[in-house]
């Protein structure tokens, strides 16, 4: 098993080199380790795995009942979603099908539900129905006043997005797939059938290529002499609620897209908290993950028209992502064969639960991958609040009472999860990969309890 | 199933309200008094607190002293004292599902005693805007890293708030090393006593910024900057890799929450009357759960007053509803925050404004029942109102009301 974060790369030519360990490099580096014959790689700028956008979503398994009708990202949505509720359930990957209610506030809003339904049918999801306001309000008593109807769509589930870039990284480097870190690619050429690739670490050489950078994948397509897209940042900031707060809403309420525009919407997570977002801002700095007072200020004051009880709740958490747009409404996923390379753009808003459909697509574009094999399965530890957490687990307590000996009292963090985080395939490189990995750090005290408890922890390990 | 273990008094929080209730208790042959704390020390948050100030007048001690101080006394009396477990929720009405290393367990207590202190509100909580860089702290975790692990901090720090607690972030800012850039507040002058302030200022050449808010967190990976901005419109950046932001204290209550007992909607601690009542019969609340924060001291005294709460409880005195006491404008809050007429334990305020010659006025469905000199009102610094006034207070009437004047 191989993770490297400093020092020279091997020296050897890799048959597949995948850039960028978001969820979707992760899922295709997962897809190629099943084929036994290839060296693969899957190298990443940051210090850890699933630090770009993928880190910072809503965390929706969606159904794709509103995507463009017969869209690339339509069809590999409906497909990501099935195969992705199954790895989940393999995988220990938390996932809650709670269902989505788009609810309509205005009549434009309320027009607009009928079509929607139609456009769900044609993105063959036959669940979806209309309900009137009082079922409604029984569904969700916590609503604010004035809505006038909502689109039920069933299938749409919370997922732990972090956990699922982790799984598919973890198999991949099980599988054999050699995973580098802290190892940005900067200037590459394809010479002789081998692409050369110059990264912050040397050089790496590889016989095929994928893409997959998030937003700066119009970048390395350049720096490949491509010009067919440009990416976009469109940030979406959240704020994330307290634990008490999840009693207040039981579906995620999403918004009704309309001319005018996209609203926010409330969702449980699978951790217990509520999420309100996202803003949707359209930049130009591909860093700019930062929160601002007029985006706090819009969610509060849209939130509190959904669920007004929820802006009473603490604030755990404010976070930023940014969506890879581009000039067109679908995924940018091209093949060059001549090249042995493909592009993995534009891949915007669903990323996450398309992730194991794209893998399948993209490397069905890579040619002569040879037989496949069955991958061992991965299990992990398990941060959602529907299934049993170690310190709920007397059994495994007995076994070892590390997992009764809690460091993190807010999130019920023991320190058996930590150590076993900390020694793990892909362990974390810092306090924030160790608290997406543990959610150690992620409650309401923010640290004031246990931040230097936990750091110690971290430090130890380290040394 | 795990088999449920009974005691007389179950205390929650092994802080310096539990402690010196769980003493108070065991001495007072309450039975069998069991204290829970999920750290791995007993003391609560004087374990962390390295600086003198505790104790007594007589007895002056550092924080941990003081925390190994009430630790000893508890056991001494025969309490017995458990770290590293956790009271996850209710399992009844009187009885707590638990958690440690030996497993999971229930306890049900004939008495149950909150005592599990409070938190200062994080850079989340307070929605400071800008990127998520490393080097935030607040006061309790700063405190910890230097004085319980010895851990590095950065090297330039700016402390959010200008209260007693922003003060000892300070001094701990340079006993790990690093300079303090400046102490900012929101208000327009510091809410510590003068001579620290000045001391402060003078000694250590620490500006305060007054009017002045935190508006943005900059860089990325480690913290760079933060910009601040002075109530008049203008922002600077002041270079620094570490914030710590002070204060802005709020009751832990989750299990009060998990409870449902009824919570004061100033304090946000569970709603308690004089003898330190619960809206739950047998479930009694002392220290920072009530009013976040007084001082340890206070908390410790109000530990030892309500163990002859409990004692009495135990013997099978009634439990009184109470009478709601609410607080006006420019009054945050009051605890306790019911009363029943027999009640004598002194109240603690917090007022929103300064205000020189306050006097608090005491009124009952439009009856005044008591006027009171407060003297200067000082926002983040403890008011007292003595309870000298609430044999007047009519058990089937109405709310009671704090109102407070002054300049
Ligand atoms: C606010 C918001 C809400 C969303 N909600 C949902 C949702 O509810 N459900 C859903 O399915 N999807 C959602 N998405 C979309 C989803 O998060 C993305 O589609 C998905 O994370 C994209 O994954 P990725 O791997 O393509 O990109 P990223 O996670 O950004 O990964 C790209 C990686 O490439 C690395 N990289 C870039 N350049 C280089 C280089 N030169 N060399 C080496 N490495 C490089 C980066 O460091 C990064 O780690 C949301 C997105 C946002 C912003
Ligand atoms: C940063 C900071 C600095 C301070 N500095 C000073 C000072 O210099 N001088 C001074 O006089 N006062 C100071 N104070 C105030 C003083 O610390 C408090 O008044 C005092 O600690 C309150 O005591 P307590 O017992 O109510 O709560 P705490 O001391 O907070 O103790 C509560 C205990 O309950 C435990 N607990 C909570 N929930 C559970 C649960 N579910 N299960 C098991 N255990 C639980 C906690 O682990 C903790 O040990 C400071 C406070 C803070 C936050």
């Amino acid at each position: 098993m191989t993770v490297t974060s400093h020092g020279p790369l091997p020296a050897t030519t890799y048959d597949v080199t995948v850039v960028g360990a978001g969820v979707v490099g992760s899922a295709v580096a997962r897809e190629l380790s099943r084929h036994p014959g290839l060296r693969v790689a899957l190298v990443e700028a940051q210090d850890d795995v699933g630090q770009g956008t993928s880190k910072a979503n809503t965390a929706i398994l969606h159904t794709g009942f509103d995507a463009v009708p017969g869209s690339l990202e339509a069809r590999l949505v409906r497909e990501g979603a099935r195969l992705l509720a199954a790895y989940a359930a393999e995988s220990g990957i938390p996932v809650e099908p709670v269902g989505a209610l788009l609810v309509a506030w205005d009549e434009d809003q309320h027009a607009a539900l009928p079509g929607l339904l139609e456009k769900a049918e044609h993105n063959q999801y036959p669940d979806a129905r209309l309900l009137g306001p009082a079922e409604l309000y029984a569904r969700e008593p916590a609503l604010g006043p004035g809505a006038l109807g909502a689109l039920h769509v069933p299938g749409e589930s919370i997922i732990c997005p972090w956990t699922t870039t982790l799984a598919y990284a973890t198999q991949a480097v099980r599988a054999g797939v050699d995973l580098h870190l802290d190892c940005r690619v900067g200037a590459a050429r394809h010479e002789q059938g081998v692409h050369h690739l110059t990264t912050s670490r040397g050089t790496l050489r590889t016989r095929l290529l994928v893409n997959a950078a998030g937003l700066h994948a119009d970048t390395l397509d350049r720096a490949l002499g491509h010009d067919d897209f440009t990416v976009t940042p469109r940030r979406g900031q959240l704020l994330v609620f307290d634990k008490p707060a999840r009693s207040l809403v039981r579906h995620i309420l999403l918004p009704v897209p309309t001319a005018l525009g996209k609203g926010v919407l409330v969702a449980p997570t699978v951790y217990g908290n509520v999420l309100l977002g996202p803003t949707a801002e359209d930049l130009d700095d591909k860093r700019d993950t930062g929160s601002t007072a007029e985006g706090l200020a819009l969610l509060r004051e849209q939130g509190g028209r959904i669920l007004p009880a929820l802006l009473e709740e603490e604030v755990t958490a404010v976070y930023a992502g940014l969506r890879a747009a581009t000039e067109q409404d679908d995924y940018r996923i091209t093949a060059h064969p001549e090249e042995g390379y493909v592009t993995v753009g534009g891949i915007r808003s669903t990323g996450l639960t398309a992730s194991l459909a794209i893998a399948s697509y993209v490397t069905g574009l890579l040619p002569g991958l040879g037989p496949t094999r069955e991958l061992e399965p991965v299990r992990m530890p398990n941060l959602g609040e529907t299934f049993p957490r170690p310190y709920q687990r007397p059994e495994l307590i007995a076994a070892d009472p590390e997992y009764g000996t809690l460091v993190c009292h807010c999130e019920r963090v023991s320190r058996g999860e930590i150590r076993d985080a900390l020694a793990a395939t892909i362990p974390p490189a810092g306090l924030d990969g160790l608290r997406r990995r543990t959610r150690a750090r992620a409650g309401r005290c923010q640290g004031f309890f246990c931040g230097a408890a936990v750091r110690a922890l971290w430090e130890e390990a380290r040394s | 199933m795990t088999a449920v273990r009974e005691v007389d008094v179950l205390v929650v929080g092994a802080g310096p309200a539990g402690l010196a209730a769980a003493a108070r208790l065991a001495a007072a042959g309450a039975g069998r008094v069991e204290v829970l704390d999920r750290e791995q020390r007993a003391g609560g948050v004087p374990r962390h607190c390295a600086h003198g100030g505790f104790g007594t007048w007589s007895r002056p001690l550092t924080g941990p002293a003081y925390a190994r101080l009430l630790a000893a006394g508890a056991e001494r009396a025969g309490a017995v004292v458990r770290t590293g477990v956790t009271a996850l929720d209710w399992a009844g009405p009187r009885a707590l599902h638990t958690v440690g290393p030996h497993g999971p367990g229930t306890i049900a207590a004939r008495a149950v005693v909150l005592a599990t202190g409070a938190r200062e509100r994080p850079r989340a909580a307070r929605l400071v805007p800008g990127t998520r860089p490393a080097g935030v702290y607040t006061t309790g975790e700063l405190q910890q890293a230097v004085h319980l692990y010895g851990q590095h901090v950065g090297a330039r720090a700016v402390v959010v708030g200008a209260e007693d607690v922003s003060y000892a972030a300070a001094d701990t800012v340079r006993t790990a090393g690093a300079q303090v850039v400046a102490l900012v507040t929101d208000l327009p002058r510091a809410q510590t006593a003068p001579a620290r302030a000045l001391d402060s200022r003078l000694r250590h050449g620490v500006p305060l910024l007054t009017d002045t808010t935190v508006a943005e967190l900059l860089g990325h990976g480690r913290l760079s900057g933060v910009r601040v901005r002075h109530r008049d419109g203008r922002t600077a950046v002041l270079p620094c890799d570490t914030v710590v932001f002070t204060g802005d204290f709020v009751p832990d209550h989750e299990l009060a929450r998990r409870g449902g007992l009824t919570l004061d909607a100033g304090t946000r601690g569970p709603a308690v009357d004089g003898s330190l009542r619960t809206s739950r019969p047998g479930v009694f609340a002392a220290g920072s759960v009530l009013h976040a924060v007084e001082s340890a001291a206070t908390a410790a005294r109000e530990g030892a007053h309500v163990a002859s709460a409990v004692l009495d409880t135990l013997a099978g005195t009634w439990w009184p509803d109470g009478v709601p006491l609410v607080v006006d404008p420019p009054l945050r809050w009051i605890a306790p925050n019911r009363v029943v007429p027999a009640d004598s334990l002194p109240y603690v305020l917090r007022t929103t404004a300064f205000l020189s010659g306050a006097v608090a006025e005491v009124t009952q469905d439009g009856r005044p029942l008591h006027r009171e000199r407060i003297g200067a009102a000082v926002p983040n610094r403890t008011l007292r109102l003595t309870a000298r006034w609430t044999s007047r207070v009519d058990p089937e009437g109405g709310p009671v009301r704090v109102g407070l004047t002054g300049r």
